[in-house]
């Protein structure tokens, strides 16, 4: 045993799955409530790449067909609802992994991959996720929980989907996570 | 009908962002305290150990599905002011399905990334890199596939209720039905195929 995980803190069991659930069910209400929308999460980070396209090359970012839906209206990139809450999604992760003790630096992995191989299936896994993101219009967060919510048929669909790949895909990478 | 408070003025730019802030830390926290930072845990239920991912994600479903009700029909909210997802059939599959590989491979999904990466999950900042370089494909390669970002459009309003012809009551229904049985299958399978902490 290193002396890192002699010294390590126990971290805390997590909380009960259907509490969570009911306090991730309330902010997702108060987001309705509130500003008359759910959440998300790819939705941020299609604008931050909005206004890093829009800072390194300005012309491209103001006519390319997809970049200028972000970048062509009256509030910039950035000022909008999902990068503030995204923003706040930092900080209320910091404050539960505090109060829990689960802060670490680590890459999560099963015992039988290297973390190379890892870094490399997430970077990889990200790359899927961000285009079928874009292609559906929002994420488990944009589009399963705030569509599924409001009984949009579009989040059921992508919920079912999102499943379904789900278990299709972890057959082929059992090795990562087993 | 006072809700939803920015729309309909209650408070305006700076409690927008102040919302926007508040909401998006205690969606995080939750999400953390859930275990659904957790890589393992959130792939575990693939390999039917925990099932944790799908009692989180349905109750926090039902919790709000329920709310909307109940606030609309005490007056207290305009649904028609509440953001409505369009449906585009075809997209959201082909979409849904790559979230969900993307899931199983990467680890995560978006949201789940941000809790990780702010515990200091190295795979969550992998994740979070492929997903920007993916969305940056996505813009750039648009002109592509724009008409096939449209396709199988149903239109404005296109609800489970209007859909199959009932109230949403009796969608609401069937959802908690559907929730309680997914709860009570995946707690047989997690004493089936063991575990329960994966991850842990």
């Amino acid at each position: 045993m290193s002396q890192s995980e002699k010294t390590k803190i126990q971290p805390k069991p997590y909380m009960n799955p259907y509490l969570a659930g009911i306090g991730l069910g309330i902010s997702l209400l108060a987001g309705f409530v509130l500003v008359g929308r759910g959440l998300g999460a790819s939705g941020a980070f299609t604008r931050l790449n909005a206004a890093v396209v829009e800072t390194v090359a300005p012309t491209h970012a103001h006519t390319q067909s997809y970049w200028k839906k972000y970048t062509t209206k009256k509030k910039a990139p950035l000022d909008n609802f999902l990068v503030y809450q995204v923003l706040g999604m930092i900080f209320g992760g910091l404050l539960s992994g505090f109060a829990a003790g689960r802060i670490r630096r680590e890459v999560s992995r099963g015992p039988s991959i290297s973390s190379r191989w890892r870094l490399i299936l997430a970077a990889g896994g990200g790359l899927l996720a961000g285009f079928g993101a874009r292609l559906a219009g929002g994420c488990t967060s944009g589009l399963a929980l705030s569509g599924g919510a409001t009984l949009a048929i579009s989040g059921w669909v992508f919920l079912m989907c999102f499943f379904g790949a789900g278990f299709a895909g972890a057959a082929l990478v059992r090795r990562q996570w087993l | 009908m006072m809700a939803p408070l920015f729309k309909t003025g209650v408070f305006g730019e700076v409690g927008f962002i102040i919302a926007a802030l508040l909401i998006g830390a205690a969606f995080s926290f939750f999400l953390e305290q859930g275990g659904l930072a957790n890589a393992r845990k959130l792939t575990a239920q693939f390999y039917l150990t925990d099932f944790t991912v799908l009692r989180v994600m349905f109750t926090a479903i039902v919790v709000a599905i329920l709310g909307l009700y109940w606030l609309a029909l005490l007056g207290v909210l305009d649904l028609n002011l509440v953001y409505l997802n369009p449906t585009r059939l075809w997209p959201v599959m082909v979409g849904g399905i790559l979230v969900g590989l993307g899931f199983a491979i990467g680890g995560y999904c978006p949201g789940t990334s941000v809790p990780a990466l702010a515990t200091g999950k190295l795979d969550a900042a992998a994740y979070l890199g492929g997903l920007l370089v993916g969305i940056f494909g996505f813009a750039e390669f648009f002109d592509s596939f724009a008409s096939f970002t449209k396709a199988g459009d149903l239109g404005p309003g296109a609800t489970l209720d209007s859909w199959l012809g009932v109230s949403p009551a009796v969608v609401t229904f069937g959802i908690v039905l559907f929730a309680l049985f997914a709860f009570w299958g995946g707690s047989k399978l997690e004493s089936r195929f063991g575990g329960g902490e994966a991850g842990s």
